[in-house]
């Protein structure tokens, strides 16, 4: 249960999975706004297995999105390495991964393309990548859309539909491309409860069903643990893996999980070491502005 | 799959316009700007021919230029009546729409460019910024040296005062597209070309079209300081010949036309912009972003 850096993953399903496995290998960020040097992450190593749900807590700030912006290519590390695969994302010789549709991002605040419509959008990937002429990326994008149902609102705009609807078409924008891994940066964070509780239903439903390997950020430590396969805490600025906490629990969940036992304990354990940090980064907080 | 049944289901086409005719007219808005129209023209009248307050008294009054306006023998010669009235207003949207048309050709894809390409903005914004504060006024001899004719230097100098604007809006249209766009369009397996085309350009209509509404009445603005200094017929000239003549009430006249054909092109483009960019209309009727 305490910080490994070699984990054996307890999901039954990932030996099937052949495909979708990360390996961050001591990754240092450091950012130099205005000369003066930030340490974003400091030796980060973990493993993921190819199909686990990854779930990486911790403060605010704490460098877990520049974590997954070196994964998808969107920043450049200063030192380590990146591997999917057995193949190197970004490392010494190239500190910039490059992006590609195996590695697709969900967004924070949504970033489905305003300007078309929920089927255009899903269809985008497969149109430019050249996998799909354009008629066929849209008929496999409705269908996809109805599957995950949208099929109401597929005509539309994204700033006409509610931002639940929006995320769950946005994560249908990702699985068209078939990727190795799914990146979810806080995507449920603006969402209230109940939404959220179904956001996450979506999930676990898309996840039975495709087995990729997600690499979740969230603050929301229940929303971890019921997803997760794992949930990794990350220390104050500079990140750094604090401790590991094994999900054993059985696929397919449902909500009656959260009012479990097992799962209670989990989030208690889980909380403890994330406050810890979070109160580190709060004083940290304040000194520097005082 | 069709996409029959996952379309909006609303009422369309014809339907719709009628709708929002129907829906307006519901709104205090027609009223209001017939009210507006009708208070504007009673103050004018007032001052100028009721009580006669200096300076309006020696302006035409709203009655004897509405009188000559659709008089069919109008007394100093111009009305909606006779064929030079038409030929001025022709000649001014002919220059404006080759000017426009022009500057929206040039301006908008410098624009994508600049706010695209850092080097290339690198390269070409600082003389674009010094270009761009010079007054059109001030281009009017230069154009009248460089051009022969009256057709040619007009619509130099109309496109160049829209060309600067519509190229500035677009580039700060671009500038304004949210990151996150273009990373999802990068982990989406886009080359550069697809960015452009479609996060770049349909990203940046919204600031393109304030540009373009802009740039419109800046082409106004210059044709008609263009007609004035050098011109045979339009607007402008209109307005200067009859000053040179002292025919003071074909003047008023011809600046009224001028400010109503003027409006009548901004709602054109506005209409376009609303057209191209349904996305935007529809999530705002929906009281969204």
């Amino acid at each position: 249960m305490n910080t490994a850096s070699a984990p054996s993953v307890p999901n039954p399903l990932a030996g099937a999975m052949t495909t979708g496995a990360i390996s961050i290998r001591n990754v240092t960020k450091v950012y130099d706004p205005g000369g003066v040097n930030v340490l974003a992450v400091e030796d980060c190593s973990l493993e993921i297995a190819p199909g686990e749900v990854c779930m990486i807590v911790g403060p605010s700030g704490c460098g877990k999105t520049t974590l997954l912006n070196a994964i998808a290519g969107f920043h450049s590390i200063t030192s380590g390495q990146i591997d999917l695969d057995g193949e190197m994302l970004c490392g010494p010789s190239k500190p910039l991964a490059d992006q590609g549709a195996d590695r697709v991002v969900v967004f924070q605040n949504g970033a489905l393309f305003p300007w078309k419509t929920l089927v255009d959008n899903v269809a985008y990937g497969p149109v430019v990548q050249g996998t799909m002429t354009k008629t066929e990326a849209r008929d496999k994008a409705v269908e996809m859309l109805v599957e995950a149902g949208l099929s109401n609102v597929a005509g539309k705009y994204p700033g006409e539909v509610s931002s639940g609807m929006a995320r769950r078409a946005e994560i249908v924008r990702a699985l068209i491309n078939n990727p190795k891994v799914l990146l979810l940066d806080e995507p449920y964070r603006a969402m209230d409860g109940l939404t959220k509780s179904i956001m996450h239903e979506s999930l676990l439903e898309v996840y039975d069903r495709t087995k990729v390997t997600i690499f979740f950020i969230t603050h929301d430590l229940e929303e971890a643990i019921f997803l997760g396969d794992r949930v990794i805490v990350m220390t104050t600025r500079p990140a750094r893996t604090k401790k590991i906490v094994d999900v054993k629990i059985e696929r397919p969940r449902d909500y009656r999980l959260l009012s479990s036992e097992e799962f209670r304990v989990l989030v208690e354990e889980t909380k403890e070491a994330v406050h810890e940090e979070a109160v580190k980064a709060f004083e940290a907080g304040e000194r520097e502005l005082a | 799959m069709s996409d029959q049944g996952v379309t909006g289901q609303g009422p369309s086409g014809l339907y719709l316009f009628f709708y929002k005719t129907k829906k307006s007219l519901k709104t205090p808005m027609p009223y209001l700007a017939f009210v507006g129209i009708g208070l504007w023209l009673l103050t004018y009248f007032l001052l100028n021919e009721y009580w006669k307050v200096f300076p309006f008294y020696k302006l035409p009054g709203p009655v004897e230029v509405v009188t000559e306006w659709i008089s069919s023998d109008p007394i100093w010669g111009t009305s909606l009546f006779t064929e030079d009235y038409y030929i001025n207003i022709w000649v001014s949207c002919r220059r404006i729409f080759f000017s426009f048309v022009l500057a929206t050709g040039l301006g908008v894809p410098l624009g994508l460019f600049m706010g695209w390409s850092r080097k290339f903005k690198d390269y070409t914004f600082p003389v674009l910024e010094t270009l761009r504060p010079i007054p059109i006024l001030a281009w009017v001899p230069l154009a009248i040296v460089m051009f022969a004719g009256f057709e040619t230097p007009i619509i130099f100098l109309a496109t160049l005062a829209s060309f600067f604007v519509t190229a500035l809006n677009t580039m700060l249209g671009v500038e304004s597209i949210d990151e996150s766009y273009f990373r999802a369009a990068g982990c989406l397996g886009s080359k550069r070309r697809h960015v452009f085309i479609h996060v770049v350009v349909p990203g940046s209509l919204p600031f393109i079209f304030t540009g373009l509404q802009i740039s419109i009445g800046v082409g106004w603005f210059s044709l008609v300081a263009a007609e004035m200094i050098s011109g045979d017929f339009g607007l402008g000239y209109m307005i200067m010949a009859s000053y040179m003549v002292n025919k003071y009430t074909t003047m008023v006249m011809a600046m009224l036309t001028l400010g109503f054909v003027g409006w009548i092109t901004s709602a054109m483009v506005r209409a376009a912009g609303n057209r191209m960019m349904q996305w935007r209309e529809k999530a705002l009727g929906q009281g969204g972003a």
